[in-house]
């Protein structure tokens, strides 16, 4: 582990209110965030892995993940199988590179979904204010108090097992989350000048909230994503090993751990122990660039 | 109040999207329907009603204490229950513990440490904790435990009556799988409020009095940090819920979370909606005891009468 240099301050020109001043390239920004966070750039080179992974499970797989071979049941990890194959003969180690094309497609739906949905209604709840704002956040209030996974699990349970109603059953929990969080920000920039200007040109209402206050949470919107999108996986996972998640055929990472799988721990524990670490892998890398974005996007949040 | 209110509407609401129920189910493992019987069995658990009228039927029942019957066991649903209500209890009370007593101290010592190779650690430590699902870091400890030692937890809910050591180490392993998790945020939470507190100008009069270090940190910083610690501490308890749903589960504890999927699975609304009420319920009560806290740890915190 190396250690990050002293810790990096707000970086201007990242992201800048208002005017654009000349923006360094591309490479240049991406070569100064890894060097002022290194672990960022870490959970981002893991977060590529998996895009990687899931764009070219075809290539990567060295059996077909869903077919089952009565040879090759429990076998350890060998060169035949990479990381063994499970109680019903299938490669673990192309299951998981498929499964990420499972968990980063659902991860990466339901965290959109949950934070468009949510952002406009941040957005219409901070910039109409008044008795709508009030309304609006006692229903995000009621939404948040129950446990995120909970909420999931009756909502997945209602919707029934397929894949999109598992990517809707995910983000609505993620609604309150996105919708608290633009609100505070449109709160801010409202009342900023330049949104007075506007009014004072008169320009329409809804145009200054999508054209002039929406592109300024841009930031705590990216934020957001990149850290729901690790809670987001975990909740996929967590769903598939209840059985109540992305149903079969497509490899999942949560239902290769699910019950019947563990009932073979004991004698075949790579069936247990590969697919967790994919999952914490997944995770740990989009929680890592999801601190280091806001550390760097919204230095006010740091540490929180 | 009114939150609980609407939350059971969206409880109700959530649970009626579904497709099919208990009756279709039942039938259908059954094998053979016949359009007169069930009608009748829909009619005797009062499922042919309109929507609105299943739903004052059931507020009307949680208000008058009666938790309504089982679709599946045909028993009344606070039988069921009850005697799971300890096991949850217990086993969220001890991941708590464990994760105060494992997520204050390293925050704490991050704080003070900041940008050392201790706080590095520490920090890709509680990072892991929130990356790891704690069902899958359940299965390990299990794996780890028959492993290296040899020895297989129960597996089969053992009764403090019977045997307490056991009964002890069965909570303890699934308690630390969820408590390590919430370590995670609490540990993130300390560390930053006891960041902001060290830089304040009364800590370095202490550290300038010559105060020793311990003192500083704990007598000084400290209580001033805990507010927001508190905070993470109640929103905790109640998501804590949500981890136990996975890890009783796979631990095999007869607990109302592992109940909670199975109704689930088999559509038992009246136990579905109570139970989810129940947590609701929980979350809105850990939510106050925490305001109220403000008042008790804060002086500066005072309640207009």
């Amino acid at each position: 582990m190396a250690p990050e240099p002293a810790v990096a301050r707000a970086e201007p020109g990242l992201v800048v209110a208002g005017g654009r001043p000349a923006r360094p390239g591309t490479w240049t920004t991406l070569l100064r965030f890894a060097r002022k966070k290194p672990l960022g750039a870490a959970g981002g080179v893991v977060m590529l892995v998996m895009v990687f992974a899931a764009l070219f499970a075809n290539a990567l797989q060295t059996h077909d993940p869903i077919a089952t071979d009565s040879t090759s049941v429990l076998a350890r990890p060998s060169e035949e199988h990479l990381l063994g194959a499970d109680h019903l003969g299938r490669d673990i180690y192309s299951r998981i590179v498929h499964g990420a094309r499972v968990s980063l497609i659902v991860g990466v739906a339901s965290t959109l979904l949950g934070s468009v949905l949510g952002g406009l209604i941040g957005l219409l709840s901070g910039y109409v204010g008044g008795r709508t704002d009030l309304v609006t956040q006692r229903v995000m209030d009621i939404l948040q108090g129950l446990p995120l996974l909970v909420l999931a699990l009756v909502m997945s349970a209602a919707l029934g097992p397929a894949l999109h109603n598992v990517v809707i059953a995910i983000s609505i929990p993620i609604v309150p989350r996105a919708a608290r969080v633009i609100r505070a920000s449109v709160l801010s920039i409202r009342e900023m000048q330049y949104v007075e200007a506007a009014r004072a040109l008169g320009i329409q209402h809804l145009r200054i909230a999508f054209r002039h206050v929406l592109p300024n949470t841009m930031g705590p919107f990216i934020v957001l994503g990149t850290a729901q999108l690790g809670s987001a996986i975990l909740v996929e996972a967590a769903l598939s090993f209840l059985g109540l998640g992305v149903p079969e055929p497509y490899p999942s990472w949560g239902r290769m751990l699910s019950v019947s799988a563990a009932e073979y721990a004991q004698k075949a524990p790579w069936l247990v122990l590969f697919p967790g670490i994919a999952i914490s892998l997944a995770v740990f890398g989009s929680n890592l660039l999801g601190d280091a974005l806001r550390d760097t996007l919204d230095p006010r949040l740091r540490g929180a | 109040m009114l939150t609980l209110f609407g939350m059971s509407l969206v409880i109700f609401a959530l649970l009626r999207l579904a497709p099919g129920n208990i009756v279709d189910i039942l039938f259908d493992s059954a094998g053979y329907v016949s359009e007169a019987d069930k009608a009748l069995i829909e009619k005797d658990l009062g499922i042919d009603k309109p929507l609105w009228a299943q739903y004052v039927d059931w507020l009307r029942a949680v208000v008058t204490g009666d938790l309504g019957k089982s679709y599946r066991y045909d028993q009344p649903a606070w039988q069921l229950i009850k005697p799971m209500i300890p096991v949850t209890v217990e086993l969220a009370f001890l991941s708590m513990v464990i994760a105060v007593l494992l997520g204050v101290p390293t925050g704490v010592i991050s704080a003070v440490r900041q940008d050392t190779g201790l706080d590095y650690v520490l920090r890709v430590f509680s990072i892991a904790g929130l990356s790891m699902p704690s069902f899958w870091l359940g299965m390990v400890i299990i794996l780890s435990l028959v492993g290296w030692l040899g020895w297989i937890p129960p597996m089969i809910y053992v009764s403090p009556l019977q045997n307490f050591k056991l009964h002890l180490v069965q909570f303890l392993l699934p308690a630390l799988a969820v408590g390590y998790r919430s370590s995670a945020l609490i540990m993130r939470i300390t560390r930053s409020a006891m960041l902001e507190v060290l830089r304040e100008d009364y800590v370095r009069t202490a550290w300038a009095k010559g105060q020793s270090g311990r003192a500083v940190v704990w007598r000084h910083a400290f209580k001033n940090a805990v507010l927001p610690v508190v905070t993470v501490i109640g929103i905790e308890f109640a998501f804590l819920i949500g981890g136990l749903v996975v890890t009783e589960t796979v631990f095999n504890l007869p607990g109302v979370a592992r109940f909670l999927v199975e109704a689930i699975l088999w559509r038992d609304y009246p136990i579905v909606q109570n139970l989810v009420m129940f947590i609701a319920i929980i979350v809105v009560l850990s939510n106050l005891t925490v305001d109220m806290l403000y008042g008790v740890l804060d002086p500066r915190v005072r309640y207009g009468a």
